[in-house]
């Protein structure tokens, strides 16, 4: 494989990105995209986003400058005030130079326009206009709806940049509350924090692989659980009607939307079942755990696979399977007769890992990603208490839930630098779950 | 015993069956000043209790059931605990759920739900398994007992309602435990001691 400076790269990454464009389910893999070139792993392109003009230009300039930092693939070049180099303008060069001098391989340039904005992207060692395009932005300024168009600018120029698409334009579902809990959703900035639905007691958000719903488990007053799907549009939940009397728990959206795979028990043990997420079906029996616990199930993403957590050896480990249960092969395991153990796998969306939670033998766990194809494994956390982790839409970064600052809060991790921020602030945060791109 | 003091006996025991409707005043102790200790003075001998007609003892055996019917149901909806991370019914257990099997046995109308629950330590979706298995465990041992099934259900709460928060053995320990609720019928056979 053939290794160029980034100045190279991005030159090829600009102009294959238009063809990367429409991928939805998997991010782009450079390797796939920049033909006989590498993405290396730590290069963070320097990109300036130029001042923009407008009443809502601070907050454009603010909101890109965020999100590509918050994605951990490119290095924001801090623009001094007062000292800010010029913009290029239509009868004036930029001072690429300069530019180049204060570390930046790229210039984003952003001018608002009746529907929204326009933006061009200067490759600074070729010293020119690489791309532009006009982008519309919905609602008012610094609404929900325009934030999430302004996020949604970001992951493109993120993919022109760097051959991959941002994960700005998402949201994380969560719980807010220890007891009694109810479904939250927040913009992946830490924007907005509405409530989905308005059950109390809620567990467990998953999303709908288009975004459109979340399905989730309730406990009652008298017990867990009845699982309901709540659907953004109408703003209303109703109860999954296949499930049986008894705990019903964990849903999960198979890939292709239609199905929902959850955990359902009685009197002997809880296993995986399935069934028709929006038509009344009968629900299908998945795991034969014999008494054991099974639970928290995740989907390969191609669906033909199940990732899950099972009691079968006498304390929860991480098993996979085929999507109809078979074939079942435990996939941690540490030492004879340890007897700490591992849980709440979740599949990464290029595929290649599933995150999971290790006890340690201080009784708190911590966050472990496990490779599919030679299973070595890599410990994320080691502060506090880190549970309950989900891939964002990059497969490099992971929301979760710890204690390192106190009470549970949620947090983000680049698993790759092991950077860490903190996306909420109000404490009982837990059962985090990142949703699919929510607008392109 | 001289006459002097049967004559004291027995107006003591005629004055106490005379008021014995009436509220035990408390008593005021005397301490005398200047006087020698007074010479012991012989023992009375206790008064017999006083007849009790049919009307009395009916009442009687009616407080004494109804003091057997609430330790029926404190023993019916005591708590059993359970080892960390597991199900099994302990040996303290065990005989807090023969009594309960008892109570049930005797009394064919009652129902209750089994809720289990977990301490905080572990996954919070695992938590929900494990309460279930915890009251399903307890749930079989009653039915190995010969208690029908249909009379008894079971739910979990997992670490949802823990009765404690404190990250301390003595809070987890207080956790893991099945409670017990009565949802439908009466408590109306019981063992009485009043006869």
């Amino acid at each position: 494989m053939i290794r160029l400076p980034y100045a190279a790269w991005f030159a090829a990454a600009i102009t294959i990105a238009p063809l990367t464009r429409g991928v939805a389910q998997n991010p782009p893999q450079p390797e796939a995209v920049v033909l006989g070139l590498r993405y290396d792993p730590g290069t963070k392109p320097g990109v300036l986003v130029l001042r923009v003009a407008g009443v809502s230009g601070d907050s454009i300039r603010a909101i890109l400058q965020r999100d590509f930092d918050y994605g951990d693939r490119i290095t924001v070049i801090a623009a001094e005030e007062g000292g800010f180099p010029d913009a290029p303008t239509a009868g004036r060069n930029g001072n690429y130079p300069l530019y180049a001098k204060l570390g930046a391989h790229a210039l984003v340039q952003v001018t608002p326009t009746a529907a929204g904005i326009h933006v061009a992207v200067h490759d600074v060692a070729q010293a020119k206009v690489a791309r532009v395009k006009d982008f519309g932005l919905d609602g008012s300024p610094n609404s929900r709806e325009w934030r999430m168009s302004v996020h949604a600018v970001s992951d493109e120029l993120e993919a022109w940049i760097t051959g991959v698409r941002g994960i700005a334009a998402t949201r994380v579902a969560y719980v807010q509350g220890l007891r009694g809990g109810k479904v939250f959703v927040v913009d992946s900035d830490g924007a907005f924090p509405t409530p989905a639905g308005d059950d109390a007691g809620a567990m467990s958000p998953s999303w709908h692989p288009k975004g459109t719903h979340l399905a989730y488990a309730v406990v009652g007053s008298h017990g867990c659980c009845q699982i309901f799907i709540y659907d953004f549009a109408s703003g209303s939940a109703r109860p999954l009607t296949a499930v049986g009397s008894g705990l019903n728990s964990t849903p999960v959206f198979a890939p292709d939307g239609a199905v929902i795979v959850y955990t359902h028990g009685e009197e002997s043990g809880t296993d995986l079942f399935a069934t028709t997420a929006f038509e009344r079906g009968p629900a299908r029996r998945i795991t034969v755990g014999r008494g054991t616990d099974n639970t928290s199930p995740t989907f390969s993403p191609d669906g033909r696979r199940l990732a899950f957590t099972s009691g079968r050896l006498g304390h929860p480990e991480v098993y996979i399977s085929d999507a109809d249960g078979t074939n079942p092969q435990l996939l941690t395991a540490d030492k004879l007769g340890d007897q700490n153990y591992r849980a709440n796998p979740d599949w990464s969306p290029d595929g290649r890992f599933i995150a999971y939670q290790a006890q340690q033998t201080d009784g708190r766990f911590q966050l472990n990603t496990i490779s599919l194809q030679d299973r070595s494994v890599k410990q994320h956390t080691s502060e506090g208490s880190n549970e309950d982790a989900s891939w964002a839409p990059d497969g490099r970064h992971l929301i979760f839930s710890s204690t390192r600052t106190g009470p549970k809060q949620l947090f983000v991790i680049d698993t790759e630098s092991g950077r860490w921020r903190q996306l909420t602030r109000t404490g009982g945060m837990r059962l985090p779950a990142w949703s699919p791109p929510l607008k392109r | 015993m001289h006459r002097a003091a049967r004559i004291v006996t027995l107006s003591l025991v005629a004055l106490a069956t005379l008021g014995g409707c009436k509220k035990k005043k408390p008593e005021v102790a005397v301490t005398p000043v200047n006087n020698p200790p007074p010479a012991a003075a012989p023992t009375p001998t206790p008064a017999p209790a006083p007849e009790c007609d049919a009307a009395c003892v009916a009442a009687r055996d009616s407080e004494a059931k109804r003091a057997a019917i609430a330790a029926a149901r404190a023993t019916l909806t005591a708590t059993i605990y359970f080892d960390y991370d597991q199900s099994e019914i302990t040996e303290e257990s065990r005989a807090k759920l023969d009594a309960k099997a008892s109570i049930l046995a005797q009394n064919t109308g009652v129902r209750i739900r089994i809720a289990g629950h977990t301490d905080s330590r572990g996954s919070d979706e695992y938590n929900l398994a494990l309460g279930q298995r915890r009251a399903a465990a307890a749930k079989r041992y009653l039915t190995d007992r010969g208690i029908d099934g249909s009379r008894v259900e079971i739910v979990s709460f997992g670490e949802e309602r823990g009765t404690c928060t404190e990250e301390s053995d003595s809070c987890w320990s207080r956790n893991r435990r099945d409670e017990f609720e009565i949802t439908g019928g009466d408590i109306t056979a019981v063992q009485t001691s009043s006869r």
